[in-house]
Parts: structure tokens; sequence; C-alpha cells
């Protein structure tokens, strides 16, 4: 891409990008800059509580069926106590219901749990990874998006803003 | 203004009250009265004993708040980095009653695998207000 045109091209595939989160037929907006965006949402109490123990997963990266198994187990949340209030349940589960994305495969075949489990997830992460990636102290899990991907908060997942800690 | 003062009113009261660390160790207190005559008062040194220790599961409160609660915790699970508990590092800490409610129940559940005693958690946060 010529740098003069670089601007307005990025700005299409943006525009490309969210036509595509809109429709429903990828999560993430991607263009041949390895630039990789997740459409930033906002509901206040789903930011603030699940935001408490890790990043607030964009609603997009998980079908509404892996969603609502997840929010009505909530007092085993993989194995940690995450109950909420019903009324707060219910309303954070609307949220993720409405803007949730397309069905995704996972290895078991049944709805995915944890966004780690599914294909997309898999293979996005499958290139150029030490192997030692997840167990890096700076790290610790696949669950801390953010450790990495630094500007995940803001639904930025691009190679710009990547960096893996020691 | 008086319809601004009542905006603010209920905001307040759909929010939880704002409260002081103070306002709730007052109220454990009543709570361990309740739960125990005998009881005296709250120790720091046995809510630092235990802050730090296990109790039959796998977690200590430390194990995500940090050794020292003035600093950054992390999250013994997922890694992400918590903010400080001790009042003294983050004023946020022990003003909310739904939060502190909601902490308490989750957290000792997953230490102790019940419900913490008043006496439990008025001791903490004496620890947690001891720290400087």
């Amino acid at each position: 891409m010529m740098t003069t045109s670089r601007y307005r091209g990025r700005r299409q595939h943006l525009w490309l990008g969210l036509l595509l989160v809109l429709s429903g037929s990828g999560a993430l907006a991607d263009d041949d800059d390895g630039e990789k965006r997740i459409r930033p949402l906002n509901h206040a109490a789903w930011r603030q509580e699940c935001s408490a123990c890790h990043l607030a997963y964009p609603p997009q990266l998980l079908p509404a069926v892996s969603w609502r198994a997840l929010m009505n187990g909530l007092g085993h949340h993989f194995g940690t106590d995450a109950s909420l209030d019903p009324q707060q349940q219910a309303d954070i589960l609307r949220f993720l219901e409405t803007n949730a994305g397309p069905s995704r495969g996972s290895k078991s075949g049944s709805p995915p749990l944890r966004i780690t489990e599914t294909r997309w997830f898999i293979h996005e992460h499958s290139e150029e990874l030490p192997a030692d990636s997840w167990q890096r102290p700076g790290v610790k899990s696949a669950a801390n998006c953010i450790a990495c991907h630094t500007a995940a908060d803001r639904g930025d997942y691009s190679e710009h803003t990547l960096r893996l800690p020691r | 203004m008086r319809f601004m003062l009542t905006t603010v009113l209920l905001f307040l009261s759909a929010s939880g009250h704002a409260e002081t660390p103070a306002d709730f160790e007052k109220q454990f207190a009543n709570h361990a009265q309740q739960e125990n005559p005998a009881f005296t008062g709250f120790s720091a040194e046995q809510g630092q004993r235990f802050y730090s220790s296990t109790h039959g599961k796998e977690w200590s409160c430390a194990s995500c708040h940090g050794r020292t609660p003035t600093g950054p915790g992390q999250h013994a699970a997922t890694g992400k980095t918590l903010a400080p508990l001790a009042p003294v590092a983050n004023a946020k800490r022990f003003t909310r009653p739904d939060e502190v409610e909601k902490w308490f129940k989750r957290n000792c559940n997953e230490v102790l695998g019940r419900a913490c005693t008043a006496q439990e958690k008025g001791d903490v946060l004496a620890y947690l207000l001891s720290v400087r």
C-alpha cells in the first residue's frame, strides 16, 4: 500500500471490518496490516462486573448459547465464585445476547464456554508464539489478554499494541 | 434544585450508599456482638494471620490481593492486576455496601468454603486499616 493512500485504505478496511462485525460473520475486523479491532461496546454493569477478575471479554467473541450457559453458572465460574445478584445477572446477559457473535466451533463440538476453546482463537494464536508464552509470570493465563494485547480493553488487538512480557 | 437533590438521592440509593471503612467496622462489630456475646473487639494482628493463611482450600486472601495489601495484587487464576485492597492505597475500598457484601460472599466461599463470621471480616478490616 502506498504511504499516501495508507490512511484512506485503512479507513476503508475499518469500515469493511465494522460491516463484517455487524453482519455477524466475523468478530474481528482484520485488514492486511494485521490490524485487528473489536467494535468497542459499553454497558456499565458488564464492564464493571466482568472486568473485576479478567478483561471484560467482548460479547462478539462467543455465541449467545455460550453466554447463556456462562451467566447461568456464575456460582461455579471456572472454579471460582463469581455470583451476581439476579437482577444484575439478567441485565448483563441481555447485553451479551444482543451483541453475541456467530456460533463458533470448538474442539469438543459443544458450544464453547471458554473463548480459548474456539477454533478461531486457537487458529489466531497458532503462529510465532514462543512455547512458554502462556506460562510466563507476566501472562500467567490465556485469560489474561491484556498481558500481550496491551490495548485489549479498548478493543484494539492490532499488532502495533502487541508485546509479549517476560 | 430540589429536583437535582432528588436525583442525587435516587442515584445514591440505587448504586449503594457511599460509606467509610469505619462505618463497616462498626457494622461488623454489631454483628459480631450478636454472633458472640463475649465479643471483645477486632484484632489487626489476628486479621493479618487470617489474611495470609489458607483455610483448608487452595487460596488465601493474599493469593490474589498480594502479601502486602498496600500494593497491587494479581488474580491467582487469570493473572489480572488488581487494585490495592488497603483503603490507604485505594480510597474506593470499603465505601460501597453492595460491593463489600458481594466480595466477602464470593471470596469467603473461595478461601474458606463458607461465609465469613463478622469477627473474621472485622479482624481483616482492622488489619487493612492498620497498614501504612
